[in-house]
């Protein structure tokens, strides 16, 4: 059980500029429920790791960080999967509106309900991670279905509010052109889309399967190379105005 | 189209005519440029042979053990030497120190003995005839010995007081070598001698000193013509163009360097002051884009051939072998206005035009007003080259009241022209609070440095016992280090004073006196750990610490958390206000600086364990940052830390440096661009006063450690200043690739 206004954090990056627009302070929320093969973070999984910060302290944190924002930069909370703590995160997220500051969620989208309705009405940016287009692929590689992934992305479109994709790129595994072209098409009349992110697998996180005693069943995989991350970004660009890697 | 050449237009008027005042020039004839980047060009035929002929002469001297050549035969003076140059034909800015590029020359009025050892060392002899002058005058350091008492020996000896200038120039005073080319040495000197006449009334000690100094500055007037004259230059009169400006502002600094080798040797902000006459050449079409950058990289190749006869063991404290030629650049006028010029970025490109370095020590003022465009810029250059440091400039133009100063060093704000600064090296202030812990006993041998330093009771540290035994011991220090600064400056101003360049300044300018401390985040977490944390001292048989049991977390400097923050400012406060309980010598205005150089990893290895765990003989980190690898909420919490100490406290400089892998500044290079300028944006809006910016890889580091030959100009920055890594002794070189380099992904 978390205490009341409490968010179970695995850590803080102050200095995010991989998770939304300009600087941001990203959160990494504790738990995860799905069981992505190549997660760089599955110490973030259990629901009860980590370790609680009270959302003053982070709002606290932000309106000290406030002046490197800019114009660009906010907060983006990001995980682990941060939707399994909607109901303090959209405590969070108004408090840091109230303070001027921008909100992003990095969401795998595992859940719709009215509560994760509410938390996005104050999601300035989503960050949606569609691992998969196809789901027998996308349960291969997670462990659970795409289908709330685009429940939750057709609800953003129908909310109208800014939704950027992330794509983690996986040799052999997320990079059949046919599925490519498959969610190109998927996705590409949403005018809420305003960016899709290539995120190249990598093996930065390998070690942590190691220290949690856990098979890591990648290991054959290499990283994309250049060529092949350009290749399915090209692809992309037909569906998408600005694609970029991350 | 051919451009239309006219004669150039006359200079605005101002009181700039009638008094010697610079600034009035600048701020009637500045031209601020609030454009982009894309009019620079790059570097000439001219430009690219000579600066290979300094490349090789660099290697050489890389070759020949990191010194080409000594002239042993020659006390250098302004007018010492004949003539050298790098190639007559092409050089359009011409003078070097000695006859020969990269030749040093012995400056040994700040301590023979010290000159005589770096000769030894480098297994050559002084010259007899230079010799037997010693055996008559004396110089500064000798004058300083007898004057020094037991007490500020031990300190010294132990490391109490570290670096201090009294066996070797002091350095930190900029002359405002604009003044030559504006006025023409005539003008000055007969501005002097209208000075001097007016040094009236009942003669004090300081009055009838007053007038023998003029009188020297006055003789460094009449021996800098003679140098220009050796160059076929007639520095009597003022500059007439662009090209005569750059040269003339230069043969005024290199009159400064050939007279003498401190520490650090800036040439101050002369970049807007230049850029009046290139602007007003390029207007009357007598130049293009291309000459005018020329004439920038050619002076900028000048002054990165400086060089200073050094020992070894100076090495050891400033590593890389610098000079310290810094350059401030950019900033705003108090009037609103900014203060960048294209020549600001004229500067910039040349780490383009001639490749990433050291020197001269390129360093945005930067304000929240500075143009966008040259913000970009700089952040760009900083992401290609790591060879600028940025310092905040809305900070000391609202707490020091000018808008025209230079960079003394590293971060030492000093008026141009109307202010000079006593350079006091710094304590370290870790050694201290180990005093604290030991009765006032040295933790290495025991020797007694203070003395009424209670014993500390209790198997655990008491925050209050400690605190209150730590701020008697800076209390104790205090005294000491104003008794060694004033002997010291005294005995400078006596020995070797810097008549060249203050004949460049304001008669009778004021002073500041510039106090260090090194050592505050290892301060704020030993202190935060006895505070937050449960610390047992473990006591060798002599009862002298030897190291420190922790138990439990506590909060660490650099995390943006009040609960050790605050315990930093708070010492950093106390110890200011120590110092300034103490008279100094000529009533200078005390100011300190949190600072090490690259001496960090010396301080360590001179410093016992300490109660935040760190062990004996770890490194320090570098000026006010953090510890390596404790500031674990990434770079912004780490410099927010950093910006909450009180510029009030250490006005001579709060030195920051950051080390980012290019990838986590953002996915590409526009990113990374605009990521930077708001992170610089938000660390000098949050009262943050200084940073160095390395964007580098890891790998590149360690490549470079491998095959040094490979990276022969790779540049970084280290607690303010930069060095070009491959002239940092191999221990150096492992410290920064293990310090905290920031690399989210
Ligand atoms: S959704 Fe993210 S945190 Fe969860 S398993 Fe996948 S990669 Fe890991």
């Amino acid at each position: 059980m978390v205490a009341a206004h409490h968010l179970r954090i695995h850590s803080i990056e102050s200095f995010g500029t991989h998770d939304g627009p300009g600087i941001r302070l990203v959160i990494f929320a504790q738990g995860c429920q799905f069981r992505c093969l190549y997660c760089a973070n599955p110490d973030t999984w259990d629901p009860h790791g980590g370790r609680e910060m009270h959302i003053d302290e982070i709002v606290q944190l932000a309106i000290s960080q406030r002046p490197f924002f800019g114009k660009r930069g906010g907060v983006t909370i990001s995980g682990g999967e941060p939707t399994l703590q909607r109901v303090v995160l959209l405590e969070l997220f108004q408090q840091l509106h109230a303070a001027g500051i921008n909100t992003a969620l990095d969401s795998n989208g595992r859940l719709l309900n009215d509560e994760v309705k509410a938390l996005l009405a104050e999601t300035d940016y989503l960050l949606l991670d569609v691992k998969h287009i196809n789901d027998d692929w996308h349960k291969q590689l997670t462990g659970v279905s795409n289908e709330s992934v685009l429940q939750v992305a057709a609800y953003r479109e129908q909310t109208g509010k800014e939704m950027w994709l992330r794509y983690v790129l996986v040799p052999g595994w997320s990079d059949q052109p046919e599925y490519l072209h498959q969610l190109g098409r998927h996705f590409a009349h949403y005018k809420s889309i305003k960016k899709l992110e290539i995120q190249p697998y990598h093996r930065l996180g390998v070690h942590k399967w190691e220290v949690l005693n856990m098979p890591y069943q990648l290991n054959d995989v290499p990283p994309p190379t250049q060529t092949q991350l350009n290749e399915v970004a090209t692809i992309f660009r037909q569906y998408f105005t600005e694609v970029v890697i991350n | 189209m051919d451009a239309i050449i006219s004669t150039p237009a006359p200079f605005a008027t101002g009181r700039w005519q009638q008094h010697i005042d610079v600034r009035d020039f600048i701020q009637q004839n500045l031209t601020p440029y609030t454009g982009d980047a894309s009019f620079l060009e790059g570097p000439t035929k001219a430009t690219q042979q000579l600066w290979q002929l300094c490349l090789d002469a660099l290697k050489a001297e890389r070759d020949n053990g990191g010194c080409l050549s000594i002239d042993t035969d020659t006390i250098s003076t302004i007018t010492s030497h004949a003539p050298g140059y790098i190639n007559r034909d092409l050089e359009k800015i011409v003078g070097l120190q000695t006859n020969q590029l990269l030749r040093r020359a012995m400056k040994p009025f700040g301590g023979f003995r010290v000159v005589d050892g770096a000769v030894k060392e480098k297994g050559q002899q002084v010259a007899q005839h230079v010799r037997e002058v010693f055996e008559y005058v004396k110089d500064h350091n000798s004058a300083v010995f007898q004057a020094y008492d037991p007490e500020i020996l031990a300190f010294r000896s132990k490391g109490v007081l570290t670096g201090l200038p009294d066996n070797y120039a002091r350095g930190r005073i900029i002359g405002d070598y604009r003044r030559l080319a504006l006025y023409g040495a005539n003008a000055l000197i007969a501005a002097k001698k209208a000075d001097k006449l007016a040094i009236d009334g009942e003669l004090t000690e300081h009055t009838i000193r007053l007038r023998e100094e003029v009188s020297m500055q006055i003789k460094a007037l009449e021996d800098m013509k003679a140098m220009g004259a050796m160059y076929g230059l007639d520095l009597s009169r003022p500059a007439q163009n662009a090209q005569e400006a750059v040269q003339w502002v230069y043969m005024a600094y290199l009159a400064a360097v050939k007279e003498q080798d401190g520490a650090a040797m800036s040439l101050g902000n002369a970049s807007a002051f230049l850029d009046i006459y290139i602007e007003r050449d390029l207007q009357a079409g007598l130049i293009t884009e291309a000459e005018a950058q020329e004439l920038v990289d050619h002076f900028v190749m000048k002054l990165r051939m400086i060089r200073h006869l050094r020992p070894g063991a100076y090495d050891d404290i400033f590593g890389g072998d610098p000079t310290w030629v810094t350059e401030a650049i950019g900033g705003q006028l108090a009037d609103g206005r900014t203060k960048v010029t294209k020549t600001a970025f004229r500067f910039l490109q040349t780490l383009y035009n001639l490749g990433a370095s050291p020197e001269p020590n390129l360093t945005v003022l930067w304000s929240n007003q500075l143009p966008e465009g040259f913000k970009a810029f700089c952040a760009q250059v900083s992401i290609d080259t790591s060879s600028i440091q940025y310092e905040n400039d809305d900070m000391m133009r609202e707490c020091r009241g000018t808008d025209d100063y230079g960079i003394a060093c590293c971060v030492s704000h000093q008026e141009i022209g109307k202010r000079i600064q006593f350079f006091g090296a710094r304590t370290n202030l870790v050694k201290t609070l180990l005093l604290a812990l030991n009765e006032g006993r040295e933790e290495k041998e025991g020797t007694t440095l203070l003395k009424g330093i209670a014993p500390l009771e209790g198997e655990y540290l008491d925050y209050e016992a400690v605190m209150a035994n730590f701020k008697k011991s800076m209390d104790e220090v205090a005294r000491v280090y104003t008794k060694a600064m004033n002997i010291i400056h005294y005995m400078h101003d006596k020995y070797y004073y810097e008549k060249a360049q203050l004949a460049l300044i304001d008669t009778d300018p004021g002073i500041d006196i510039a106090y260090g401390a090194a050592g505050i985040s290892i301060i704020a977490d030993s202190l935060s750990a006895v505070k937050h944390a449960k610390v047992k001292a473990i006591r060798n048989e002599a009862g002298l610490t030897e190291g420190f049991e922790v138990t439990g977390d506590y909060p660490m400097f650099g995390n943006d958390d009040d609960r050790v923050d605050q315990i930093a400012c708070e010492i950093t406060d106390y110890f200011f206000a120590a110092l300034r309980s103490h008279k100094t010598y000529k009533n200078a205005t005390h100011t300190m600086s949190l600072l090490t150089i690259t001496s960090n990893v010396m301080y360590g290895k001179m410093t016992g364990a300490t109660p935040d765990g760190r062990l004996a003989g770890e490194p320090f980190a570098p000026g006010a940052n953090p510890m390596h690898g404790r500031d674990v909420n990434g770079a912004i919490a780490s410099l927010n830390s950093v910006a909450k100490f009180d510029y009030n406290s250490a006005m001579d400089g709060i030195s920051n440096t950051m080390s980012l892998v290019p990838k986590s500044l953002g996915h590409n290079k526009a990113a990374q661009v605009e990521n930077l300028t708001d992170l610089l944006d938000g660390y000098f809006a949050k009262k943050g006063f200084h940073l160095n910016v390395n964007v580098l890889d890891r790998d590149m580091l360690m490549d470079a450690y491998e095959h040094p030959e490979k990276y022969p100009q790779l540049t970084i920055r280290v607690s303010g200043y930069a060095v070009n890594f491959s002239r940092l002794s191999k221990n150096h070189q492992l410290e920064v690739i293990t310090r905290t380099f920031h690399e989210n992904m």
